[in-house]
């Protein structure tokens, strides 16, 4: 077990410091790139704190769809194969409740403001 | 941000045979040659002046210059190969003098574009490339979008879009130079190639991969495409589209192709019930289309070519971590836009299976 703070913590200090403390003294492109890295940041924090829950439940899905099992990144390649030779039709309600809660916990992480997201029919 | 990095990605789209070369070239170094240059080519130029690189377009330079002549200036840019050397092309685009021809036919067949007065010679010493009439306008997307000097725009772009894709579309194929000549079975063929190149599991992109190759279209017409019909390629003012831009990835190919590109969402700039670029439908778009000698477009036709443009940029989003990865620009802002595939993935999801 690490010591305190938290990764979270830390990421979250350093995002602070970014926003707070560089940014105003930085200008132009500079200034931009301060705000991408801020922002990548954030990124970093959300995934943190939601992104092994979002993993665990994927895996779940992918366990009970394709009947196997296997490291997520082995099994979403075992997805991929199946859907390019034909051996999972893309009208399969599981496969589409899959990828549809797959790709909202994504998005919940890397994009939690983009508009497809925001007014997705499918986020409710 | 995203929108003005995009081109080199576009023009090598593998993000690998060609990477981000870093010989921009200060103006010192091209002063001299482009005022040669614009001497011989214009015989009323006497001198050029205020000579500033633009920003924006990441696959090609263009500079901004004044050609001085006895009874005044003529606003101009140079649009070449960065840093005067043509990058190996190992896709779509087409070379800057062929783009060059392609917006003279343009202007000859009523396409808002800019006048080409000159293309470069070797002797010129500048590299491939060519001088075109610098027209003001806007093309920062959120401007257009949200800005009161656009508010009487905006309800027209949809059916100007339609009428210029109409006129880009009816040029005879017989008076073109040498393009590429994309089907759609091939066009999907080149993005699952380098998707695949990637290996790099996205479920949703082969699904979208799968729906697209059930339902390609069959259409035996295909037409100068532009390739690249979107926000931040438009230049606007307060009365519509001024010109279109950036004709690099232009290429044979079905015409469906020009609408549905303009609707994918990553360009309606979070406008996002305005289908049409972020200002309109697609029913206005038909209509433009429609008007101008446009002919059997359908709604239908334009959705598939949305869905297929949604997954060429989640593509094209992976491509550019390429360069992060690979070493060639390693900018935080490179990095991040590996995590924008996921804003495709939700607009798929969105597009492939509305809820009932």
């Amino acid at each position: 077990m690490m010591d305190q703070p938290s990764a979270v913590e830390i990421v979250t200090a350093v995002k602070e410091f970014i926003e707070k403390h560089a940014m105003p003294q930085l200008t132009g492109h500079t200034a931009f790139h301060a705000r991408v890295a801020a922002n990548a940041l954030a990124v970093v924090v959300r995934e943190l704190e939601h992104g092994p829950m979002a993993a665990r439940d994927e895996e779940g899905r992918l366990r009970h769809l394709l009947k196997l099992d296997g490291s997520l990144d082995g099994l979403n390649r075992e997805l991929c194969r199946r859907l390019r030779e034909n051996e999972i039709p893309l009208d399969n309600p599981a496969l589409i409740e899959h990828l549809r809660l797959t790709t909202l916990a994504k998005v919940a992480i890397d994009q939690p403001t983009y508009s497809g997201y925001v007014n997705s029919p499918h986020k409710r | 941000m995203a929108a003005t990095n995009l081109n080199l990605e576009i023009v090598d789209v593998r993000g690998k045979a060609s990477q981000s070369v870093n010989m921009s070239a200060s103006s010192h170094d091209i002063a001299l040659p482009l005022e040669q240059a614009m001497r011989r080519a214009l015989p009323s130029v006497v001198s050029i002046a205020d000579l500033k690189r633009l920003s924006g377009g990441a696959s090609q330079e263009t500079w901004s210059f004044d050609g001085v002549t006895s009874s005044g200036r003529l606003p101009l840019v140079l649009r070449r190969a960065p840093g005067g050397t043509a990058l190996k092309r190992t896709t779509t685009g087409a070379s800057l003098a062929t783009e060059a021809d392609i917006i003279r036919l343009a202007l000859k067949a009523g396409v808002p574009v800019p006048e080409v007065p000159y293309v470069l010679q070797d002797s010129d010493n500048l590299g491939p490339g060519y001088i075109m009439a610098r027209i003001e306008g806007e093309t920062i997307a959120r401007k257009i979008l949200r800005d009161d000097l656009f508010a009487g725009a905006r309800p027209v772009l949809a059916h100007q879009c339609g009428v210029i894709l109409a006129s880009i579309h009816n040029i005879s194929l017989k008076n073109l130079p040498q393009l590429s000549v994309l089907t759609p079975k091939d066009h999907l063929a080149q993005y699952r190639d380098v998707y695949a190149s990637y290996d790099y599991p996205h479920p949703v992109f082969d699904t979208a991969f799968k729906w697209l190759e059930q339902r390609l279209p069959t259409t035996e017409s295909l037409s100068l495409v532009h390739g690249d019909f979107r926000n931040g390629n438009l230049m606007i003012g307060s009365n519509g589209v001024r010109a279109v831009l950036d004709w690099e990835l232009t290429h044979i190919g079905d015409p469906a192709e020009d609408l549905g590109w303009l609707c994918v969402n990553s360009w309606r700039f979070g406008e996002t019930n305005k289908v049409v670029g972020g200002f309109g439908d697609v029913n206005q778009l038909l209509d433009g289309y429609q008007s101008a000698g446009g002919k059997g477009m359908t709604a239908e036709r334009v959705k598939f070519w949305e869905i297929f443009g949604t997954l060429k940029w989640g593509i094209m989003c992976m491509t550019m971590y390429q360069a992060f990865t690979q070493g060639s620009d390693r900018t935080v802002e490179r990095a991040a836009i590996g995590r924008r595939s996921s804003e495709t993935e939700i607009d798929l999801i969105n597009l492939l299976f509305p809820p009932k």
